[in-house]
């Protein structure tokens, strides 16, 4: 099973932190400071697999993909396949990149919600249930479309520049 | 600006995360999220504020908590906002709770409520956002009061929900087996959704339920290999494609089924062997998603009941994931490999090179995970080149987790296949002085018992040597600045009980030694007390040798100051010395026995040796002793023994000691001295020991079985008697051997043929062979047995590492000719029993290699272009007498060249991540204008590159 979902920048800055156990905060934010030490220490042209034992505990390995200024953390246990992994990782950009054309780390940032969205649409329960990334996006626009509705007194003036209203 | 991101952030919101990203230091950003923790606290107990603020306010709560701040003031709002109608909100309402609270909350029972609410909701979106909230928030208590429910949804119009609905039920399997275990046929059920999606996500709880009981899901097997046939068809919808592999994400699962319910099972295996070696056809294996699904099915061969065809195409995906420049698809080789080597070992042989490659690799996961393959293949022909590299890794790390683990590995292989005693020692020596204070305690009192039983025969020579080696190296590695606590533990120890006893270093010195060390660690106060020790067998053995034991006078310092010590037990050693000093040779070699650790002591327990003093104190008129059982009327005497009895164990204190000991107390009781494995630990405060000593005399005629081996049962890990097979899981080939006798002649056989092995593999430590890495680690002496079982191709570059090529093919023709694929070393084994045996010097091929050197030279020199194998031979040859260290290195080098040029195309996904990028349209004016925010926001600091994705999908 999936045990964590994180994303950090390269500064180290937690950017969604997803725990699958319930953990406290001050230990998530301990694992997360651990792994992003492991993880700005690694050379280029590396594997992208790392032994998470001694940070994470028993039976835990990590996947981790640098994308421009952010780094995108699976943490599972021996049950999944790491390489299949690290092509979850690339479903799930892939669809945040498909939800915001061209993401960055800001749309991440200001998108809060919409990402746990997507990656509770993956993942859910520290299973993967979803791995198209165009089923994926369905659903993720289904609730939207669902939610604008539901929102009809429309919360806020639809913002003028467009790529962010999304 | 003003309205940020699609979803209703406002300036505010803006405004925070602007400021923290251009905090300047950790002080900073926490004083910026503590002022809004204040904001958010005062703003959102105001009332009447409007659900659309609110839910700003949490979306803000929310990061507040990611950034490592206690938000918990909200967290009731959060709850509350669960209760809204309005989905936008109730949505962020649920997000809040699962991030913020755990199962076992008190607010939970507020939830539970709104949560079976909203399971029954028409709106298909609040029913998946409450059964997320299942997911994250239902303890076991609760899981009653959703079941009805959750199961009813399993039955839901779509399948977003079912999906949902099957995977909290999965997780209530998970937090309490036994509240859904009626339940369980649902899975089976959903397995047949016609949605692939429902279907997909069900593999998820049947492989946590197949784990568990494989037995029960033996009927699966066709359904399962069923489906992974359809898939691999491409039956499947196309949106389930993944850059062009039919749901690779299925296949996977699948075969991680497969291989569960194939273990072992030889009639299930049969049915997956079709498709699994289809998948092995169709796999692609240019793509990382392939790949993935290439491991998969290695994996899946290697659990399942053996194929010979479909092993053959794992082992050919592994030298393609080998050969990869990808440090992924390396890891992933290295994985394999160790587990494909459980059933075929003489796959790693051909892999050899490649292996060494990764040993030397900068990536640590892939050294790491290379130094587990070593150790998964560690026998005792190459047990020695393994250990000297793990621990020079060790050396090298600082994590100490890691540390620790490889630590006890080397010690396990040690202690497991070490060749010889003084190997061990030494070996030992390394892991105690850079790792001492991480290994098992248990471990320094092998090695203390190690060098005390000696190989436990009569060579009374080799023993002295061993001692002596060990008493050298340790009186060098004194010179090291700081050394472990129980390194110097073993230290002292050996060095009081052999230190002087083969007569090359004076007493002084040795005292002087000890002294320093008592000196130099003061404050650890175990080594004080095994110095002190040390220091009294040694002049007790002076004493006992008749010479004049002239104390230094930095020893007398450390009496002085011992005997005034806080430790209750560095005074009584103390105390020992001045006492032993004081007594004539004849006494004193009764009390300390020279090289006696390992004698046993034969307790007198009627103490009749005491006989004639007793005979004497009674006619001169003292009273008889009554024994406690017969003094009536002393109630509160025995009384008072009890408790002082108590007293005794609840202040350390043994008063037991001076009482007879029981039988299992005896057997621990180092005998004499400190010898024993299982020391007591110094720090306990008596030792009763000294006090038997002095009235009891050690005598050799004792029942030895009994005294001397705490160990009985245990195997022994030295000495000839280590290579018994049934220890071992590694497959080395001498087990294998005796294996094959033992079915035939019995024991006796095996005994003389263990012997047999482990003198030839003392010639093997002199041999020059040796002097290469690779031949060492997969070494040429299992090789006859591997050719054997193989039928393996004589194009197969890597395997002519260590022998020519020549004359090994055409011995193999003879030898495949003879014996069958699946277990030909036990044939083998009946049929020549030499040239199965470990010594390469045996081995008759070795002999033929020689006589044709010549040829095999010139063969390969006439076939130089063709293939790899070729060129390689001749350089190998040249090497083979060769130094080890610039010998695999130019292999290495050769063999990476080769591989290189072909391999370059297999980069994961490039081909199709251009065509993703292509087919998307970027907008430079937006991503530009992104920027620009970018750098105003100071979020993100490197801006090369302003659509950030974009590499990634180049």
């Amino acid at each position: 099973m999936i045990k964590a979902v994180m994303v950090m920048n390269t500064q180290g800055k937690s950017r969604l932190a997803k725990f699958y156990e319930y953990l406290s905060v001050e230990k998530q934010q301990e694992l997360i400071r651990g792994f992003f030490q492991v993880l700005c220490s690694r050379a280029e042209n590396v594997s992208n697999f790392i032994d998470a034992e001694s940070i994470f505990g028993l039976d835990s390995r990590l996947v981790y993909k640098h994308f421009a200024t952010l780094y995108f953390v699976f943490v599972f246990d021996s049950s999944e396949n790491e390489l299949a992994v690290l092509d979850l990782i690339q479903v799930f950009v892939e669809t945040l990149d498909k939800c915001f054309q061209n993401v960055c780390e800001l749309d991440i940032v200001f998108n809060y919600s919409k990402i746990h969205t997507i990656l509770d649409e993956m993942v859910f329960g520290g299973q993967v249930v979803e791995t198209s990334s165009s089923e994926i996006m369905k659903a993720v626009e289904e609730i939207s479309k669902l939610e604008a509705a539901s929102n009809a007194i429309s919360l806020i003036p639809k913002s003028a520049s467009g790529w962010r209203s999304r | 600006m003003g309205s940020q991101g699609g979803f209703y952030q406002s300036k505010e919101f803006l405004d925070l995360v602007k400021s923290i990203g251009e905090a300047r230091s950790k002080a900073e950003e926490d004083r910026i999220v503590l002022s809004e923790i204040e904001t958010l606290k005062r703003r959102i107990s105001e009332p009447d504020t409007p659900k659309r603020k609110m839910k700003e306010y949490i979306i803000r709560l929310v990061y507040v908590e990611m950034l490592g701040h206690d938000a918990s003031f909200g967290y009731i709002h959060a709850v509350k906002m669960t209760h809204d109608d309005t989905l936008l909100v109730k949505r962020t309402g649920y997000l809040a709770v699962t991030l913020f609270l755990n199962e076992d909350h008190d607010l939970i029972i507020l939830i539970v409520n709104t949560i079976q609410k909203d399971l029954k909701s028409d709106n298909y979106l609040v029913v998946c956002v409450a059964l997320n909230a299942v997911c994250k928030l239902i303890n076991e208590e609760t899981i009653p009061a959703v079941l009805p429910q959750i199961v009813e949804l399993l039955a839901h119009p779509k399948e977003a929900v079912r999906k949902k609905a099957i995977m909290a039920l999965h997780r209530f399997y998970q937090k309490s087996p036994s509240s859904v275990s009626h339940l369980v046929s649902n899975f089976r059920k959903r397995l047949c959704d016609n949605d692939p999606g429902v279907m997909g996500a069900t593999l998820c709880p049947l492989f946590d339920l197949i784990t568990n009981d494989v037995n029960s899901y033996k009927d699966l097997v066709i359904s399962f290999v069923s489906i992974l046939k359809q898939v691999a068809e491409r039956r499947l919808p196309k949106a389930y494609d993944y850059h062009q592999m039919p749901a690779p994400f299925i296949q996977i699962k699948l075969l991680k089924i497969l291989a569960l319910l194939g273990s072992g099972d030889k009639q299930a295996s049969e049915n997956m062997y079709t498709v699994v070696g289809d998948i092995f056809r169709k796999c692609d294996s240019s793509s990382n998603i392939g790949n993935a699904v290439l491991y998969e099915c290695i994996c899946c061969v290697s659990s399942i009941y053996p194929n010979p065809k479909l092993l053959e195409s794992a082992a050919d995906a592994i030298s393609r994931f080998l050969k990869s420049d990808s440090h992924n698809l390396k890891y992933m080789g290295i994985d394999a490999l160790g587990r494909l080597i459980k059933i075929s070992p003489e796959i790693a042989e051909q892999h050899q090179l490649a292996v060494i490659d990764c040993l030397e690799d900068p990536d640590d996961t892939l050294k790491r995970k290379t130094f587990e393959l070593l150790y998964k293949m560690t026998k005792s022909t190459n047990v020695e080149v393994i250990v000297d590299r793990m621990i020079d890794y060790m050396i090298s790390i600082n994590d100490n987790h890691y540390k620790t683990e490889i630590a006890s590995r080397c010690v396990e292989l040690a202690e497991q296949f070490a060749p010889s005693n003084q190997w061990f020692i030494q070996t030992m020596n390394k892991v105690f002085e850079h790792a001492g204070d991480l290994v098992n305690i248990k471990v320094a009192h092998n090695l203390m018992r190690l060098i005390a039983e000696g190989f436990g025969e009569d060579d009374n020579t080799a023993d002295s040597q061993l001692r002596s080696s060990a008493v050298e190296s340790y009186l060098y590695i004194l010179g090291e600045p700081k050394l472990p606590s129980v390194f110097l533990q073993v230290i002292c120890w050996v060095l009081g009980e052999y230190g002087t006893a083969d007569g090359k270093y004076s007493a002084s010195y040795i005292t002087g030694k000890l002294c320093d060390v008592a000196e130099a660690y003061s404050n650890d106060e175990t080594v004080k007390a095994y110095a002190v020790t040390a220091l009294m067998k040694i002049y007790a053995f002076e004493i006992a040798a008749g010479r004049m034991v002239d104390m230094l006078p930095e020893c007398h310092s450390l009496m002085e100051e011992f005997l005034a010590s806080h430790s209750t037990d560095l005074q009584q050693r103390a105390y020992e010395l001045q006492a032993v000093i004081g007594l004539d040779a004849h006494a004193v070699e009764s009390i300390m026995p020279s090289d006696a650790s390992c004698e046993d002591i034969e307790v007198d327990k009627a103490l009749s040796f005491l006989n004639g003093y007793i005979q004497e104190s009674i006619e001169k008129g003292a009273q008889p002793y009554i024994p406690e059982s017969e003094r009536s009327g002393m109630l509160n005497i025995s009384n008072f023994r009890n408790q002082d009895h108590h007293e005794a164990s609840s202040h350390g204190l043994r008063f037991e000691a001076y009482e007879l000991p029981k039988q299992t107390v005896q057997a621990r009781i180092p005998p004499a001295s400190l010898a024993s494995t299982e020391l007591v630990p110094v720090p306990e405060p008596v030792y009763p020991r000294e006090s038997y000593q002095t009235t009891t005399v050690p005598s050799v005629s004792s029942d030895a079985a009994e005294l001397k081996l705490r160990l009985d049962g245990v195997q022994k890990k030295w000495g000839r008697q280590t290579h018994f097979p049934s220890t071992s899981t590694s497959n080395s080939t001498s087990q294998k051997t005796v294996n094959g006798i033992t079915q035939v002649d019995g024991s006796n056989t095996a005994n003389s043929r263990t012997r047999e092995t482990y003198d030839s593999r003392k010639q093997v430590e002199i041999s020059p062979e040796k002097q290469k890495l690779a031949a060492s680690l997969f070494g040429g002496p299992s090789k006859t047995e591997k050719k054997s079982a193989t039928g393996h191709k004589s194009s197969k570059p890597s395997s002519h590492m260590v022998k020519s090529h020549a004359p090994k093919s055409s011995m193999e023709v003879a030898s495949e000719k003879t014996s069958p694929v699946q277990q030909p070393p036990d044939l083998l084994d009946f049929g020549e029993p030499t040239v199965k045996s470990t010594a390469p010097s045996l081995d008759p091929f070795k002999d033929l290699e020689g006589l044709l050197e010549p040829t095999t030279q010139v063969s390969s020199a006439v076939n130089h272009s063709s293939t790899a194998a070729v060129t390689k031979s001749p350089d190998i040859m040249g090497l083979y007498t060769e130094t080890p260290a610039g010998a695999h290195h130019k292999d290495s080098d050769i063999l990476s060249g080769l591989s290189n040029s072909p391999m370059t195309n297999m980069v994961g996904g490039t081909t199709t991540m251009q065509v993703a990028q292509s087919s998307k349209s970027p907008n430079l004016k937006d991503s530009l204008e992104k920027d620009a925010l970018v750098r105003q926001m100071g979020v993100t600091p490197s801006s090369q590159n302003p659509n950030l994705f974009k590499d990634l999908l180049g």
